[in-house]
């Protein structure tokens, strides 16, 4: 087995459970994962299978019910809201399938709420917004509001917002969802590319094409993982 | 942070500014009531209280009104000055009759007294002369008049030496009094007025026949409250020991009276504005409420980024801050204007200042308005669980 500090996401015996209609729904059920630093992987699954909840409990959005989830070594259990918004801050990126920018700002500005959050120093937010930005090719577009932007345009703007950070993990849920296939080759190039200069993926699809980029895929049915070879 | 969340907020008010004015409009509004309102009245209040003063702090007015069949004379009130607690004194009766003057007739008030009323209700002649000791000694028909009378009546200023039939009888004009234009004068004592001497008045009517009321002026303004128990020491021993046969009234008692009533009345108009100014925190609170909930997806995205909910309640509060905070602004510098403007309508009657002490409060009520009520929908945003709040479909 890996040393502990090369793995970002140990998940042991996860559940998560609903009541909907006074039934009990098992959205996840007994599920193990880990994943080590630099790993680029998906988890694919039709809608409804409990991908949804599992990248909810990966991405520090939601807490499990049941089981252990340690996030770069550290027990995400029962932490407080505070706590948690403190860690995606920290060590997440997120980028989702609606790209998700706050329209009244421009794409300089969605770059740097993140750091904005972490109270960091203007000069140091300028400098790495526009690090982030230059590393998405989009360092001419900064003063741009996102309906200004093409869709492609805007993921690209989404990521330099969580490359912006420096996380331990970056979490895409269907990034190329919403994009027409060129611009999601693009995008998806962008994630090689990323994951080549060391960061930790998860990319979360329900798109076998887009699933099979990974170097990893694990499927995701009834609420249980499966690991696809 | 706060900074930052100061900046957040100017964004959001800035990008709906139809809506942020008339969101602050309720507080202007508000502000304006307040502001003006309560500076209006504390400026006629000191108004008020200055012309009070200007007659002296050392006057005393007294009215008997059970002689016991013994009244006062003009001598006894005459030997009343001998006491050193005294400096002068003046009895004054007041009848209504009909004065003519050629063909011109009117009713005007007539006022029997001796010439220490001048000085004690600090008057001011326009020409002529005021009542004199002589006139009075020796029962002259000789008038001074009041300046509307001599403009409605006469139909002149030069007045001295005319006559005018008071009910019939004939009296010469050997004086003019000033007009008094001051708002406070032409509310508390206007019209057609005019003074004989005390044993003239007696003449012509039977209020006069004995001293029923007058002024008193003590000798040292510092010592107003030993005049006055002197004074009733006198009238206690003049009229068998008892209490209820005559009244005493202290200038300054007129004085603070007059000022608790414009107080309250400043109070007052304080209130009514202030509930309008709460009306416009509730505006606040429900324009904050739709914002609040109109933003679901960016509180939702901020909160996934990393936001903490105490940021987003800051900045939501910050918000209403900044709408209360700007609509006060907004508020004052008009209610300045208003002001001036005010002034320069009443010109020399009265003149109107910006009361700062109701300007704090303004500023205050309107921070806790922003406050009280930027509070709930603040935490409202503050509490959206961010998986459903990414989910909204605004």
């Amino acid at each position: 087995m890996e040393d502990n500090n090369t793995r970002i996401i140990e998940i042991h015996d996860v559940s998560k459970i609903y009541t909907i209609g006074g039934e009990e729904v098992r959205a996840l059920d007994h599920v193990d994962l880990t994943i080590g630093r630099g790993e680029f992987v998906s988890i694919i699954g039709p809608s409804g299978s409990g991908k949804s909840t599992l990248m909810n409990i990966i991405g520090c959005l939601d807490v499990a019910d049941e089981g252990e989830y340690l996030l770069d070594g550290q027990p995400i259990g029962k932490y407080s809201e505070k706590e948690l918004a403190r860690i995606r801050n920290k060590k997440l990126g997120f980028i989702f399938q609606s790209f998700n920018l706050i329209s009244k700002m421009t794409a300089e500005e969605n770059v740097e709420l993140p750091l904005i959050y972490q109270r960091m120093s203007v000069t140091e937010r300028k400098k790495r917004v526009k690090e982030a930005l230059e590393r998405v090719e989009l360092e001419k577009r900064g003063k741009h509001k996102p309906t200004e932007l093409s869709g492609g345009q805007q993921q690209r703007v989404a990521i330099a917002r969580a490359l912006a950070t420096n996380p331990s993990l970056i979490l895409a849920d269907e990034p190329t969802g919403n994009l027409d296939s060129k611009t999601g080759v693009e995008i998806m190039n962008l994630f090689h590319e990323l994951n080549e200069s060391g960061n930790t993926i998860v990319l979360i699809t329900h798109d076998n094409d887009v699933a099979r980029q990974a170097r990893r895929s694990v499927n995701i049915k009834d609420g249980r993982a499966l690991e696809v070879d | 942070m706060i900074f930052q969340s100061i900046k957040m907020a100017w964004k959001a008010i800035s990008s709906s500014k139809m809506r942020s004015f008339l969101t602050m409009l309720g507080i202007i509004i508000g502000v304006v009531a307040l502001v003006v309102l309560v500076s209006i009245a504390t400026s006629a209040t000191s108004s008020v209280t200055d012309k009070i003063s200007s007659l002296g702090n050392n006057m005393l007015t007294a009215a008997i009104s059970d002689d016991k069949g013994n009244p006062l004379t003009l001598e006894e009130l005459n030997e009343l000055t001998d006491y050193s607690e005294f400096e002068m004194a003046a009895p004054y009766g007041q009848a209504s009759v009909t004065a003519k003057y050629e063909y011109n007739n009117d009713s005007a008030t007539i006022y029997g007294t001796t010439a220490a009323y001048y000085d004690i209700q600090g008057l001011e002649l326009a020409s002529g002369r005021f009542l004199k000791t002589a006139d009075v000694e020796n029962n002259s028909y000789v008038a001074v008049v009041s300046a509307s009378v001599a403009e409605d009546l006469l139909e002149t200023n030069d007045v001295i030496g005319k006559t005018i039939s008071l009910d019939g009888t004939k009296f010469q004009i050997v004086g003019l009094l000033a007009e008094d234009d001051s708002l406070t004068a032409s509310a508390m004592n206007s019209g057609m007025k005019i003074y004989i001497p005390f044993t003239t008045a007696a003449r012509l009517s039977d209020t006069f026949s004995d001293v029923s009321s007058f002024y008193i002026m003590a000798a040292d303004e510092d010592n107003l409250d030993l005049a006055e128990a002197a004074l009733t020491s006198y009238l206690l021993s003049r009229f068998e020991r008892d209490e209820e046969a005559f009244t005493i009234v202290n200038q300054t008692t007129i004085q603070e009276t007059m000022a608790s009533v414009t107080n309250t009345m400043a109070i007052m108009l304080g209130g009514i504005a202030a509930i309008s100014l709460l009306v416009g925190g509730i505006g606040i609170m429900n324009i904050m409420l739709v914002s609040v909930t109109e933003r679901t997806r960016e509180i939702g995205i901020r909160k996934a980024i990393g936001a903490e909910p105490g940021s987003i309640m800051l900045q939501f509060l910050i918000e209403a801050l900044v709408v209360s905070l700007m609509g006060c602004a907004i508020g004052i510098l008009l209610s300045v204007v208003i002001i001036q403007i005010a002034t320069i309508v009443a010109g020399d009657t009265m003149t109107f200042h910006l009361s700062y002490g109701v300007v704090i409060i303004a500023v205050t009520f309107s921070l806790a308005i922003g406050v009280i009520f930027g509070i709930y929908p603040a935490r409202k945003a503050a509490k959206k669980r961010p998986i459903e709040a990414l989910r909204y479909d605004g």
